[in-house]
């Protein structure tokens, strides 16, 4: 393998700009792939935040009394489907208000306690009890607003399929493209080094020092395209992680898990393997037959 | 040890390299090969590295026939088998030392074993004084006695010259006829297609004639006979 090694990289050097013209169309590759990877795991770890808090929400009219929302409560911890039931004032909706906000005085200049409606969260045992609890409190008088986040949990899932369709097909695109390229690449380098294969083959060299050399060269570009691609990833996602977070809320997903990049460079590098390893292999087939 | 029985050879109908060939080499001997252009010179040393297969016939090396082997197979029949070429056939963008060196790579040794070799076979045909000059830096004796020492590194049994002096003036072409002599007295088996009439008259060696793909003519001590 060391001698293998030694050629390949022979190869690599005396050839710099093809190499970095190789590498960078596999940048753009697992670039992309990466890009997709991050968003299809960030959706899905928002879906499943709102999955596992199957919640209804319930905004009283002004004026509701404490005996109402008592009432209301008492009846809720009858129901079967309740699992808690957690009661927001009107004070204590501002205090949120205000926290969120804390970074925009203007926000808060003209809000008072007064506007913001009182709130129930009715937390519920499975997702599916959220629409029969809904149902029940929409009938109440005193309940001006029912909240249920069925249906951000249902866009959610509309756009991860849709994050994971447009993913999947540029993924499919790129990968060929890069596989083309790379069949390209050590076709032309095939090409470039006839002779010297030539007189390979005719000092005795065995067939394996001769392709090997070529398929550790596809293996190198793509390698080198996934783990560059890998670094600016990961670069971009830190620079950009408060206002990210920022924007995601109270779901809890940057900095990114250290470990969750780490598997993504694993990914990364199998997949650079397999299309180095098949790109160049095809192209020793077509252009090297010996 | 090497063994043409009924060889043919033909490119397409009308063109016949070799018509029936039928020819005995022992180990350790220096055979010319001569003929006009086209004869099937260089046809016959290609056979013999299985770089053309014939069309007909059997040709055996130590009783093995190399027209069957494996193509996975042939690195190892051409272990055994050095090549001189009248243009060199170096690599341009590797050094003398380097050139040399690419035989034992091929043949899976060890750096230290290929430094101590190459400069014991560079010292052997006098260019380690230029073994860090690329191809082009050399003149054409030079060029050739770093192909020799290409060839003769892996101690083959046979050592195939496909005009090795075409190409060079009469004084180093005599050098190099030198080194192939000295190269024929360690036993190795010398096949040498040449056309100059003066080094096969001089050598008074064992000389096979050619001509329109047939032996016309195959003489112990021979002369250039056209």
């Amino acid at each position: 393998m060391g001698k293998y090694l030694q050629y390949a990289k022979r190869n690599i050097r005396r050839t710099p700009f093809q190499a970095i013209a190789a590498s960078m169309v596999m940048f753009l590759t697992f670039f992309a792939l990466l890009i997709f990877l991050t968003l299809a795991a960030g959706s899905q770890e928002i879906l499943r935040f709102y999955e596992s808090k199957p919640q209804v929400i319930i905004f009283f009219k002004d004026n509701t009394s404490a005996a109402d929302v008592n009432a209301i409560q008492n009846a809720l911890s009858q129901e079967a489907r309740v699992a808690s039931t957690n009661y927001v004032s009107q004070e204590e909706a501002l205090q949120i208000y205000k926290e969120r906000n804390k970074s925009d005085p203007a926000l808060l200049e003209l809000v008072t306690a007064n506007i913001l409606p009182a709130s129930l969260e009715i937390s519920a045992k499975t997702p599916e009890d959220l629409g029969p609890i809904a149902e029940l409190m929409s009938k109440e008088p005193v309940v001006d607003q029912v909240l249920v986040p069925k249906e951000v949990v249902a866009n959610l899932t509309a756009a991860t399929r849709v994050i994971r369709i447009v993913g999947l097909t540029t993924v499919t695109f790129l990968t060929a493209f890069s596989l083309l390229i790379i069949l390209m690449i050590i076709g032309f380098k095939i090409r470039l080094k006839r002779s010297e294969i030539e007189i390979m083959m005719l000092i005795g060299a065995p067939n394996s020092l001769i392709r090997m050399p070529f398929i550790l060269e596809g293996i190198f570009y793509a390698a080198a395209g996934a783990l560059s691609a890998w670094v600016i990833t990961y670069t971009l996602l830190w620079y950009f992680s408060p206002f990210l977070q920022n924007y995601l809320g109270e779901v809890q997903l940057l900095p990114v898990n250290p470990l969750f990049m780490l598997s993504l460079l694993g990914v990364s590098l199998v997949i650079s393997f397999i299309i180095g390893g098949i790109g160049s292999l095809m192209a020793v087939r077509r252009y090297l037959r010996i | 040890m090497i063994k043409f029985e009924n060889v043919s050879k033909k490119f397409s109908s009308s063109i016949i390299a070799l018509d029936d060939i039928n020819l005995e080499i022992s180990q350790g001997e220096f055979i010319f090969l001569v003929g006009p252009s086209g004869a099937g010179k260089s046809t016959l040393l290609r056979i013999l590295t299985r770089e053309i297969t014939p069309t007909s016939g059997q040709v055996s090396l130590d009783k093995v026939d190399i027209t069957k082997i494996k193509e996975s197979e042939v690195f190892k029949l051409r272990r055994k088998i050095g090549f001189v070429f009248q243009d060199f056939k170096l690599l341009d963008d590797r050094t003398v030392f380097e050139n040399v060196a690419l035989t034992l790579e091929a043949l899976g040794k060890d750096d230290d074993e290929i430094r101590k070799q190459v400069e014991h076979t560079l010292k052997l045909v006098e260019i380690w004084d230029r073994r860090n000059l690329f191809p082009r830096q050399l003149s054409g004796g030079e060029a050739q006695r770093t192909a020799m020492a290409r060839a003769i590194i892996g101690k083959p049994e046979i050592l195939l010259a496909d005009e090795p002096t075409g190409d060079l003036d009469p004084k180093t072409a005599w050098g190099v006829i030198q080194l192939l002599n000295e190269i024929n007295s360690w036993g190795t088996t010398v096949l040498m297609a040449t056309h100059n009439s003066e080094i096969v008259n001089s050598l008074k060696r064992r000389v096979v004639t050619l001509k329109g793909g047939k032996i016309i003519k195959d003489s112990k001590e021979g002369k250039y006979d056209l």
